[in-house]
């Protein structure tokens, strides 16, 4: 019997009412089904569901515009993902300490956090910082410490991220030191620092200027790298922390997406090539509990960017077209109660990640709703991926999800929603007042109370939490701590850096930071020579403080 | 008929992890109750500043920073120098189980960690509260 034989198109259609009666009459588990992020779900996804979706235009292959489908043509069997493990504690020679464990354990690129005082700009020693130093990541000052954190790390040859925003130009100019320090090339240094801003004032919070010197800020970086230290990423646009504060999948994938392509109008106003630039963003995303609506959420990031950036900005490189992007497992999702289970949500949120294409990929630790993980608990973290890569086959065909009727109705769903978020950015103005506005952190807050009620009522599930509860003595897993003596410490050391380095040659420096800031000199520039003179993030970021004044977040509650 | 609870949620320090004392704030005040919410990044001195103005009954802080050994006394010293030592002081975050042990033996605080529910919190504030104006109302 032919496809197109009469009595066919009569059994299918058959078949469909059939299950459709049957299922009607079917007792269910729940009035209502739909995705983490709360969007109603259908029983079953046919043909219907993807009707208008064209192979050419919305999926092509590997490697081909619109990238639906992955960014090479080869994906995971030429090369694996990036096991990039966050870390970052106590003092520069400590968190060396953990990146050569890391290493020594098959990691194949760093990945440094730092403690608060470093993301707001401030010095080990200055009075915000007590009590916080080392605490929630590594405490960073001066190109001193920068040097300690790399010490025998050899940096021409690692690739590392560093997550810092605020300050992240001087962070940055601290590493290209360190590394010319070290005899290495700039040119041959590789690795991304955050430097996304906007999503700071949306969601993380750790700034450090108003957000237009902080764009510029940016965009000094993204002139100087893309001539000087050209295999930098120099921002990681990043939806992970738009997710992190409660947002839903779909508001993840627009605000992000949205932020990006303020930098790319940002860069094009500073008078940059689109293509001289483009090509070294990169992005970042959370991998949620929802299975499928998380790898739709990864496709369709890349499908929206290479639309927008081909299309509506015009770049001609492909590489400029293509969502590069890393990913890491919500931590959001982690329960203190019954912290073993943890492991288990990582393995799945990172094989979503890796299901949708993702470059590189941090996975949790089960500790890290009670303090920083222990070297045992982020061993496992680490294990969980290489389990994925090596063991369970997933890693031999790109896009396996592809063509499912689900997964692709997903996917253009979540791109339609995208674009309604980007109609009322537009809207409203632009990012930068919808931020001052507080719109899109309100959005945010919107849905992290919608989910917190969802959890509350029951109908969202929580194992350990709202539904096979266990009477919780509390964890008996061991923590990691950071000793006081760290804080202390890094006291003397900046007393002793102070004294020993030439105070006059940091003055020059500090005051030429002050003119660039009133022109419109390369500020990274400024922040290479200031480094070298061992001026410290707190002198340096408190002259931009200075010029530029201090963000005021807009009340939204 | 009782006064409304008025609170003060704090986020002290330099953490900017805001989800959990947004959400508090929000569910008190569905509860009933009036809370002022002080935004980021607030010395103690100036989170008991709000408080003493505020004329507040309870003051929330989050933290996430790790920072809290050294925070909670800090916001406490601040509040008794204002003469606001009687405010009921409570919070949450992320904090390990020890170290909330300490602070509550120490008489510093009550802690909630992740995965409290907000009505808990909000039994706990008003039955203290409750507990608090009847002792005053039978001394008066």
């Amino acid at each position: 019997m032919s496809l197109d034989d009469p009595l066919h198109r009569v059994q299918v259609h058959d078949g469909e009412q059939l299950w459709r009666r049957e299922f009607d009459a079917a007792k269910k588990r729940s009035a209502e089904f739909t995705t983490l992020s709360g969007a109603p779900l259908e029983p079953l996804y046919g043909p219907d569901a993807i009707a208008d979706l064209d192979h050419e235009r919305d999926l092509a292959y590997p490697g081909q515009f619109p990238y639906t489908r992955g960014v090479h043509p080869t994906m995971y069997r030429g090369r694996l993902w990036t096991m990039r493990q966050f870390a970052g504690f106590g003092s520069a020679k400590q968190t060396n300490e953990r990146f050569k464990f890391l290493l020594a354990h098959g990691q194949t690129g760093l990945s440094t956090a730092f403690d608060f005082p470093t993301l707001m700009g401030y010095d080990s020693d200055h009075e915000h910082s007590i009590g916080e130093v080392g605490q929630v990541g590594v405490a960073i000052s001066s190109l001193e410490d920068m040097e300690t954190l790399m010490s025998g790390i050899p940096m021409g040859e690692v690739s590392t991220s560093m997550t810092i925003n605020g300050p992240a130009p001087i962070l940055l100019a601290f590493y290209i030191a360190c590394g010319e320090n070290q005899g290495v090339d700039p040119k041959l240094l590789r690795g991304t620092v955050q430097n996304d801003i906007l999503k700071e004032f949306q969601a993380q919070h750790a700034w450090l200027v108003p957000p237009e010197p902080a764009l510029r800020m940016i965009t000094d970086v993204m002139g100087y790298c893309s001539e000087r230290v050209p295999q930098w990423n120099t921002i990681s646009i990043s939806g992970y922390h738009i997710r992190e504060a409660g947002s839903t999948a779909a508001q993840e994938l627009a605000f992000t997406l949205a932020n990006g392509m303020e930098y790319v109008k940002r860069g094009l106003a500073a008078g940059l090539d689109i293509d001289d630039f483009a090509p070294r963003l990169s992005f970042f995303f959370d991998s949620h509990l929802d299975f499928f609506e998380e790898i739709a959420k990864f496709r369709a990031a890349r499908r929206i960017w290479a639309r927008k950036m081909r299309d509506t900005f015009g770049a001609k490189d492909p590489r400029s077209w293509m969502v590069r992007f890393h990913t890491q497992t919500a931590g959001v999702s982690l329960t203190a109660q019954q912290p073993e289970n943890n492991i288990v949500r990582v393995a799945f949120q990172a094989l979503a990640a890796v299901l949708g294409g993702t470059q590189s990929l941090h996975t949790n630790s089960m500790d890290e709703t009670l303090a920083l993980p222990t070297e045992k608990a982020v061993k496992i973290a680490l294990r969980t991926q290489q389990i994925i890569a090596e063991e369970i086959e997933v890693a031999h065909v790109a896009d396996p999800l592809g063509g499912s009727y689900f997964v692709e109705a997903l996917t253009n769903k979540l791109e339609a929603e995208a674009e309604r978020y980007f109609a009322e950015i537009d809207r409203r103005g632009g990012v930068v007042p919808c931020i001052e506005a507080g719109y899109i952190q309100r959005e945010i807050h919107r849905s992290a109370i919608a989910y917190q009620a969802a959890v509350e009522r029951g109908s969202k599930k929580v194992v350990g939490v709202n539904c096979y509860t266990e009477d919780d003595k509390g964890p008996t897993i061991d923590i990691l701590r950071i000793d006081a003596s760290v804080e202390r410490e890094q006291h003397e050391r900046l007393a002793a850096l102070r004294k020993r380095r030439d105070n006059a040659r940091c003055k020059r420096e500090l005051d030429a930071i002050r003119d660039a800031c009133r022109s419109k000199d390369n500020l990274l520039e400024r922040f290479v020579a200031a480094a070298h003179a061992y001026c410290t993030l707190g002198e340096i970021a408190d002259v931009l403080r200075a010029e530029f004044g201090v963000y005021k977040e807009p009340k939204i509650l | 008929m009782q006064r409304k609870i008025r609170v003060l949620i704090g986020k002290p320090g330099l953490d900017g992890h805001d989800r959990g004392a947004k959400t508090v704030a929000s569910a008190l005040r569905d509860f009933g109750m009036e809370v002022i919410y002080t935004g980021l990044h607030q010395t103690p001195e100036a989170i008991a500043e709000v408080a003493a103005q505020e004329d507040v009954d309870v003051v929330g802080l989050s933290i996430l920073s790790g920072a809290h050994m050294a925070l909670f006394p800090r916001v406490r010293a601040a509040l008794e120098k204002r003469d606001m030592g009687h405010v009921l002081l409570t919070g949450g975050g992320i904090i390990p189980q020890d170290d909330m042990k300490a602070l509550e033996d120490a008489g510093y605080t009550k802690l909630f960690g992740p995965g409290t529910r907000t009505e808990e919190i909000a039994q706990w504030i008003t039955a203290q509260m409750e507990l608090r104006w009847q002792k005053e109302g039978a001394a008066q």
